[in-house]
């Protein structure tokens, strides 16, 4: 008999904290759970390459995720290269416009949770997340001008702005939490700053690509307000970090 | 503690009242709230589910009831709201698998320990097996596909390692039934424990039919498809003890009186003090509600509830781990199958739920493939002598 079972006693009695971790058992339990996973047999051999060469079979039946609607190709394009380039270029527009969107309801949850828990701050203050979140709902009009512009239509969900979105579930999930703290947000918000930033260097470039100058001239703009926002981040974060460490 | 059913009145079905604030309540903790908490929230969230499912039944073949069954329906609902919403957001969906698993493994052999009919007793012991054998196939899946390490999720109180090997566990339907227990002759213990398990393998199915599709990876979709197919079989085995020559009221008093007990075992064994309140809470309205089922047994059965419910319930059902009894069950019952409603061993096990097995493994075993090799190690897989967890 363990020492749980011999004293009938649950984890949380004999002391407080987190309970994850081998160590936080008693020491029986925790050489119990050891020794006997290791004398345990599998009942089969191999290890994961099996469920690998299964998942490839799935991935090599080559079902998309989903497509763009149809194309608008300018009457002058033929509907070759062009077109591709233009069905690329609106895919990675609407990845962006929803991921500024997403960012704007991010500094939302930012925001109330910093007036909540710390309204007098200056790593971050209210106004600074204020002019930041007005930024990135600046970005995403933008971007439903240019896509409107282009021909396109920008409340389509695109296949690459659905996967930019299940790729930050985790953010929203962690922003809108009432129990995560304020760095432990920015630490989110950290991770949204870096994929802006590296996405709003992408269109600029492939504008340019594709030959829209005064187009790129905006998301090179928009690039410069999101590396602001990355290194304020990254320095609000440091900040309280620090301040925890010393 | 004991409680005298007949006199416990509880809170009136009037004055059991709710609002949308007190039945959003601030969550557990994944990683400070006792494993064991955790095991009670998943385990009271499926028996409030079956309150439900068996009262929508009862109404659809009951015209008479379903005023009063509505009545104490809504009041399950809202009771079921407030114990599931207690698991937090970062619990993610194959971590709460973990968690249902050990609810499976641990409640049914604390059952199984303390059950007197001994065939039953056989029941739960040969259903643990299974349940213990998804709880390793599930902890691959998660170290493998996700990183994680599913002993942060049951804190060491249970084993992870195979059991009746998932892929042997399907089964002919035929071979899924099991003897019932006889409504006259049966002890009250026998009686809360069959409701008990059935409701919890139950919620459990639901619960993988509704989170399988969410996963992107095709073997965890397969996982999940393998091994919601047998918590079905399970429900099919754990509703078939059951007498089912009880009367509709009967059975519904024995919903009710279940709910009661367990309610009673959660708060005896609870470490968190505002969780046991909300157990507390819950057992005086389960006792409410019990009043209404036996009144109505009173009025429609013209029947004294005295002739169906103990007077005293039993002692609380333990929340402590098992690990010596399921080893124990594991050494001597790993080969057992099912022949009808009788256990035999592996080779004597009928030619139909081989036939079925061969036809459904054919294109490959989703449970065998994703724990190929596999041996649970401190830190995951991949800690492999990095020393993680021993401390110095």
């Amino acid at each position: 008999m363990n020492t749980m079972q011999a004293t009938g006693q649950s984890k949380s009695e004999m002391g407080s904290g987190n309970l994850t971790g081998l160590q936080t058992a008693p020491e029986q339990a925790a050489e119990d759970m050891i020794r006997g996973a290791m004398a345990a047999e599998p009942s089969m051999d191999g290890g994961s390459e099996l469920a690998d060469s299964e998942r490839a079979e799935y991935i090599n039946d080559g079902y998309p995720i989903g497509s763009l609607p149809a194309l608008p190709v300018a009457d002058e394009a033929d509907a070759g290269d062009e077109a591709v380039s233009m069905a690329l270029f609106l895919d990675k527009l609407s990845e962006r416009l929803a991921f500024e969107r997403m960012g704007t309801r991010l500094y939302d949850g930012l925001i109330n949770k910093c007036e909540t828990l710390d309204a007098g701050a200056s790593n971050p203050s209210v106004a600074e997340l204020q002019e930041i979140r007005e930024e990135e709902h600046r970005h995403f009009l933008m971007l439903n001008e240019v896509i409107t512009q282009l021909g396109g239509d920008p409340t389509v969900q695109s296949p690459c702005a659905d996967v930019a979105a299940v790729s930050s579930i985790g953010l929203m999930q962690v922003i809108m939490d009432p129990r995560t703290s304020v760095s432990q947000s920015l630490q989110a918000i950290l991770t949204a700053e870096l994929t802006d930033n590296a996405g709003w260097m992408m269109l600029s470039n492939l504008a340019d690509e594709l030959g829209y100058s005064d187009i790129s001239e905006q998301f090179t703009e928009a690039l410069e307000n999101e590396e602001r926002h990355l290194e304020n981040v990254q320095a609000w974060l440091m900040d309280r970090v620090m301040a925890k460490a010393a | 503690m004991s409680l005298d059913i007949l006199k416990e009145k509880g809170v009136p079905l009037e004055k059991q009242k709710f609002t949308w604030r007190d039945m959003v309540q601030p969550p557990t903790s994944k990683l400070d709230d006792d494993a064991f908490t955790r095991v009670r929230i998943i385990l009271m969230n499926g028996l409030e589910s079956e309150a439900i499912r068996f009262s929508h039944a009862c109404a659809r073949m009951n015209r008479d009831l379903q005023e009063p069954l509505a009545q104490v329906r809504r009041i399950e609902q809202h009771q079921q709201t407030m114990v599931n919403w207690l698991l937090p957001a970062d619990l993610s969906p194959i971590e709460t698998t973990l968690a249902f698993e050990q609810v499976a493994i641990e409640v049914t052999a604390g059952v199984a320990l303390r059950e007197p009919d001994p065939y039953m007793a056989q029941v739960y012991r040969f259903g643990l097996l299974e349940d213990f054998d998804h709880l390793y196939r599930f902890s691959a899946l998660y170290d493998r596909m996700s990183g994680g390490d599913a002993n942060n999720i049951l804190q060491s109180y249970s084993d992870i390692m195979p059991g009746r090997p998932t892929s042997v566990e399907h089964r002919d339907p035929s071979d899924d039934l099991r003897n019932h227990y006889d409504k006259d002759k049966a002890a009250p213990l026998t009686k809360l424990h069959a409701v008990t398990i059935m409701a919890a393998e139950n919620q459990t199915h639901d619960y993988y039919m509704t989170i399988g599709p969410m996963f992107a990876d095709p073997v965890a979709r397969q996982l999940y498809a393998e091994i919601a197919s047998i918590e079905e079989q399970h429900t099919t085995q754990y509703e078939s003890i059951i007498d089912a020559s009880e009367t509709w009221i009967e059975k519904w008093m024995m919903h009710e009186l279940m709910e009661a007990y367990n309610y009673m075992s959660c708060s005896a064994y609870e470490t968190n003090p505002r969780i046991k309140k909300i157990w507390d809470r819950c057992l005086d309205y389960e006792l409410g509600q019990l009043q209404v089922a036996m009144e109505m047994f009173k009025k429609v059965e013209n029947r004294d509830p005295a002739e169906v419910l103990p007077t005293i319930l039993p002692e609380p059902m333990p929340f402590v781990s098992q690990r010596e009894f399921v080893r124990e069950t594991l050494e001597r019952e790993v080969d057992l199958r099912a022949d009808g409603t009788e256990f035999v061993d592996k080779a004597d096990e009928p030619e139909r739920s081989l036939a079925y097995r061969e036809q459904m493994n054919s294109e490959g075993s989703p449970s065998e493939m994703v724990a190929a090799g596999y041996k649970w190690m401190p830190g995951t897989e991949l800690a492999m002598g990095a020393g993680a967890g021993k401390g110095e």
